[in-house]
């Protein structure tokens, strides 16, 4: 068995027009900023994508909705330091938006990967994000019913990764990866670092390969914060 | 009536006087923003464990400039450090943490806290890009969910409030406040002061609250250091 894709640009070449796509990362943390940027090269377009935010500055995720490839966000919190991408175009009525409770969010993915069609959670109840969703008591307390999320393809970033796509992740750059991997019908990963099956401790997998179709290596990959801090626009 | 500017607390000390609750090895998650100030006036003696949304359990201070690693942030999007035991989790644990039960301690910002516990503190209402984060999530299933602000509002309203008129965040779920005159529980539906300035009279204060402030058998002084 071997997983390994050979360039970002074969990696990215599955994905069509229409997709649906999580993209792994917390704001600048644990964000695959090649293969986003493989993906404007490619540019499918009338995406719907799915991450905790909607890009910072003119990179990444921004520069895919700059490059108009979005038509949906589904996200917790699409704000940054620079939102100004999402920003102009949700207020011009051009980018449609899911907004999702963080753990929620977390949840969601978790059930899809995981084949839990829907759950309840206590989060959101009697708030207008609870609105038009089923609601009901456990053991005397209302929680309202969330349903499963799933996509076409995930980007996620791990550190190490071996050619069987087992995965550890780099500090809190883990946040949504090891659930994104999960919920996708094929999961690419880049890692930093790409090694032959054994090479990592089984005690120290997070996310065993099973839950990943393609990993390619990408050396001292790009962190978004740094790309912004120098202003860098992509393409 | 006091001029209240001249005898109100700071955000400093509002947050000073909340670290003081705080439990040596107690789980505490600190909102982004004020909030995050908690931290800075943890009791002699006491180590709290603080928890961020995003995967990380007991966090250190921000690096020195130049040192950041942009992997190793807060829920703010800020660097942070690794105090010695600390542990990295996925995002799905992280909130299993939150509405689980296992925290001891939320701290939170507020626009608005009605007495039925009720928090509004995640939109104005007014359009713009709707962004929640984490705070719906946050105000469920720590064991106490405190709030910190100020008294009233920048134009001089109540942020104690009977019902919140700007969209919720959370029904019921606050159990303490600590704003910039005092200290107030919520207990079965009512605000019931516990502590307040000296300086200022308990009708000034009822005045400038929003619900009827239940009292029991002692208020006690809000005493806090110059910060």
């Amino acid at each position: 068995m071997d997983k390994t894709l050979h360039s970002l640009a074969d990696a990215v070449s599955v994905i069509p027009d229409g997709a649906t796509i999580m993209i792994g990362g917390f704001g600048g943390s644990g964000a695959p900023i090649e293969l986003i940027h493989a993906l404007i090269d490619h540019r499918p377009r009338n995406l719907t994508v799915i991450n905790n935010n909607a890009g910072n500055g003119h990179i990444g995720i921004a520069a895919m909705i700059e490059q108009d490839m979005v038509a949906k966000m589904v996200c917790s919190f699409p704000r940054s330091k620079d939102p100004r991408a999402f920003t102009e175009r949700y207020l011009a009525g051009k980018i449609d938006l899911e907004i999702v409770p963080q753990g929620t969010l977390a949840e969601r993915i978790r059930a899809g990967g995981a084949g839990i069609p829907a759950f309840y959670t206590p989060t959101s109840y009697g708030t207008e994000l609870a609105e038009g969703k089923p609601i009901e008591e456990f053991d005397g307390r209302p929680y309202v019913q969330e349903r499963w999320l799933k996509a076409d393809f995930a980007l996620v970033k791990a550190q190490r990764g071996d050619t069987h796509g087992n995965l550890t992740y780099n500090k809190a750059g883990r946040n949504f990866g090891p659930l994104m991997c999960m919920a996708a019908k094929n999961t690419i990963v880049q890692v930093s670092e790409l090694t032959q099956p054994g090479a990592i401790d089984p005690e120290t997998v997070i996310t065993p390969g099973i839950f990943v179709n393609g990993v390619i290596e990408v050396k001292n990959p790009a962190q978004e914060e740094v790309l912004n801090l120098a202003e860098a626009v992509y393409p | 009536m006091t001029q209240i500017d001249d005898i109100k607390l700071s955000n400093a000390q509002i947050a000073w006087r909340a670290a003081q609750d705080i439990d040596d090895g107690a789980y505490v998650n600190l909102g982004i923003g004020f909030p995050e100030m908690v931290a800075r006036y943890q009791r002699e003696g006491c180590q709290a464990i603080y928890h961020t949304e995003n995967g990380l359990l007991d966090f250190g201070a921000p690096p020195a400039p130049g040192e950041e690693d942009w992997d190793l942030i807060n829920a703010g999007k800020k660097a942070v450090t690794l105090n010695p035991g600390a542990s990295f989790f996925h995002h799905a644990d992280s909130f299993a943490m939150v509405r689980g039960g296992h925290l001891d301690v939320a701290i939170l910002g507020a626009y608005e806290v009605a007495e039925t516990g009720d928090l509004a503190n995640w939109s104005t209402g007014r359009g713009g890009v709707p962004a929640v984060g984490g705070a719906m999530d946050l105000v469920h299933g720590a064991k106490r969910v405190a709030v910190i602000t100020d008294h009233l509002t920048k134009k001089g309203d109540p942020k104690l409030v009977q019902r919140c008129s700007l969209p919720l965040t959370g029904v019921g779920c606050v159990t303490r406040v600590y704003t910039s005159l005092a200290v107030v529980d919520i207990e079965d539906g009512h605000f019931v002061l516990r502590e307040k300035l000296p300086a200022i009279s308990f009708d000034d204060l009822q005045a400038l609250t929003g619900a009827t402030l239940h009292t029991t058998d002692t208020v006690g002084d809000l005493i806090v250091p110059e910060l």
